[in-house]
């Protein structure tokens, strides 16, 4: 794992640095214990001494759909990941998902730069 | 100044829609313009009157900057405030406290849209989310169908309650010669029409149409001297918790279960007072969220509520009756088109489609992806 330096760089810079170097990594107010997602500079509940820790990377289907294109169908999901902070991502195993599945991240290097995805896990994923 | 003595403080004067449908060599400005001016005639106002400008449009920075060189305005107020689609339900409000505090003395809302004959497509101005980019959701309409998937899990919404309210949108616009989708509509042809974002089909989908619309208000007491039926401005509230789908706290629940209560405190009417509903229906999930959010009933109930045509013509609640954004008109922004259906029914001007006795009626606008949430409550004379 390399060590990563985000100390002169803002949240959303800092973030992808991380996904850069294989590292999905997300915010916790140290005073509150809040998680954040996306990465910001203050809390919802107005904290601002925020570290960056890395995602415990399980997570459940909030919300899905299935994008038709004529150039092909992909999902598009929302996960709630377990430290209770909630992300757009996809499940590019799977056409679609049942609401409430279990998954797992893990960084996938798409066209455009690394990303997080998820896969179904355990009984889901029969 | 008091929530309360808002009410009943100014009115509508002056109402007009332009270019509904398609408007093939106009540009937006330009039917924005024609609304202006026949809102303005309709008011019995001169555009020199207009010392307080309202705008929002889909394809200008600065609205009210291009709105008043194009008209010719010198206003002493201006707020080009853009909350999507619910800016114009925003609008009220603010023309209302501008107009109370005497910073103008005739307000001017409006919009316009060429963005059928231009492209075919929905025109916005709307930034991608960075943290979304990587995923390529297709907004709008990847948000609402991912709101669709979680009312489905969450309460057993079935996309034959979806169908139910595509079908009472056409219902309605049948009965309205300036709707853009009219002719018979089937079940089967809604229930099989082509998946664009699960679980939303074309038809759970709003038009793509050009279209524009302009209203005029002034003070309560000015109302009075000018030749139309005032259309009086009762209440008007607006909430807001995010701007991407990712951060809407509860997918089911909308802020205008905020804006509903906050709207209908100011105007002093609860929802068996209100006799015209009128839902910014950008997507068929959209009705179903409203009407519960809007206590027009429980959460979750919303695919049941509008079975067996209950929201159609003839049925127990009038939504929509101008066909709604699936079937009337939806040029980019639709919300200035509610307040324009609002004003027809209070005014007794909505021919076959009249709603009897129509005394209230209240305007929901839906802006972003499900995002700000602005409800504004119309009434005639006799709901003061």
């Amino acid at each position: 794992m390399k060590d990563t330096d985000v100390s002169q760089l803002g949240p959303q810079a800092a973030y992808e640095a991380y996904l850069a170097d294989g590292r999905f990594m997300i915010q916790r107010a140290a005073s509150t214990g809040e998680y954040m997602f996306w990465p910001k500079v203050t809390s919802p509940s107005g904290a601002t001494d925020l570290e960056w820790v890395k995602a415990k990377g399980t997570g459940t289907v909030y919300a899905i759909t299935v994008n038709r294109a004529r150039s092909g169908a992909y999902n598009i999901a929302l996960i709630e990941l377990d430290e209770g902070v909630r992300m757009m991502s996809t499940l590019p195993a799977v056409e679609t998902a049942e609401i409430g599945a279990r998954v797992r991240a893990r960084i996938e290097d798409a066209e455009e730069g690394p990303r997080v995805v998820f896969d179904l896990v355990g009984e889901d994923a029969a | 100044m008091s929530m309360e003595s808002m009410r009943g403080k100014s009115a509508i004067v002056g109402m007009a829609t332009a270019g509904i449908g398609e408007a093939p060599g106009f540009s937006a400005m330009e039917l924005l313009g024609q609304a202006a001016v026949k809102a303005v005639a309709d008011a019995g106002l001169k555009m020199q009157d207009i010392d307080g400008v309202f705008a929002a449009t889909s394809s200008h920075a600065f609205p009210t900057m291009s709105v008043v060189e194009y008209l010719g305005l010198r206003p002493r107020f201006f707020d080009g405030t853009n909350v999507g689609g619910s800016s114009f339900e925003m609008h009220l409000l603010q023309a209302t406290l501008a107009l109370e505090a005497g910073l103008c003395d005739a307000a001017l809302i409006c919009y316009g849209s060429n963005q059928r004959t231009a492209g075919g497509r929905l025109v916005s101005m709307s930034e991608p989310q960075w943290h979304e980019t990587p995923y390529k959701p297709r907004h709008p309409i990847t948000a609402y169908g991912l709101a669709t998937s979680r009312h489905m899990a969450e309460f057993g919404t079935t996309r034959e309650d979806l169908a139910e309210v595509a079908l009472a949108a056409r219902g309605w616009a049948n009965l309205n010669p300036e709707a853009f989708a009219r002719g018979p509509l089937s079940k089967d042809e809604v229930m099989s029409a082509r998946m664009i974002s699960d679980p939303l089909t074309k038809s759970d989908c709003c038009l793509v149409t050009d279209g524009a619309a302009a209203c005029v208000l002034v003070r309560a007491d000015r109302a009075k001297d000018l030749p139309g039926k005032p259309v009086y401005f009762m209440g008007a509230g607006g909430a807001n918790y995010h701007r991407s789908i990712v951060a809407m706290p509860d997918l089911t629940t909308t802020a205008a279960a905020e804006s509903g209560p906050r709207a209908m405190e100011m105007a002093g009417v609860s929802q068996k007072d209100i006799d015209v509903v009128m839902l910014y229906d950008a997507f068929t999930i959209n009705t179903i969220l409203f009407l519960e959010d809007l206590g027009f009933c429980p959460k979750g109930e919303g695919g049941r509520f509008v079975q067996d045509g209950r929201i159609a013509p003839g049925g127990e609640l009038a939504v929509n009756t101008n066909g709604g954004g699936l079937s009337c008109v939806h040029p980019g922004m639709y919300g200035l088109f509610l307040i324009a259906e609002a004003v027809a029914q209070i005014r007794g001007e909505a021919g076959e489609r009249q709603k009897d006795d129509c005394t209230v009626a209240l305007c929901h606008g839906n802006g972003g992806t499900l995002s700000s949430q602005c409800t504004a409550i119309l009434g005639s004379e006799a709901a003061l």
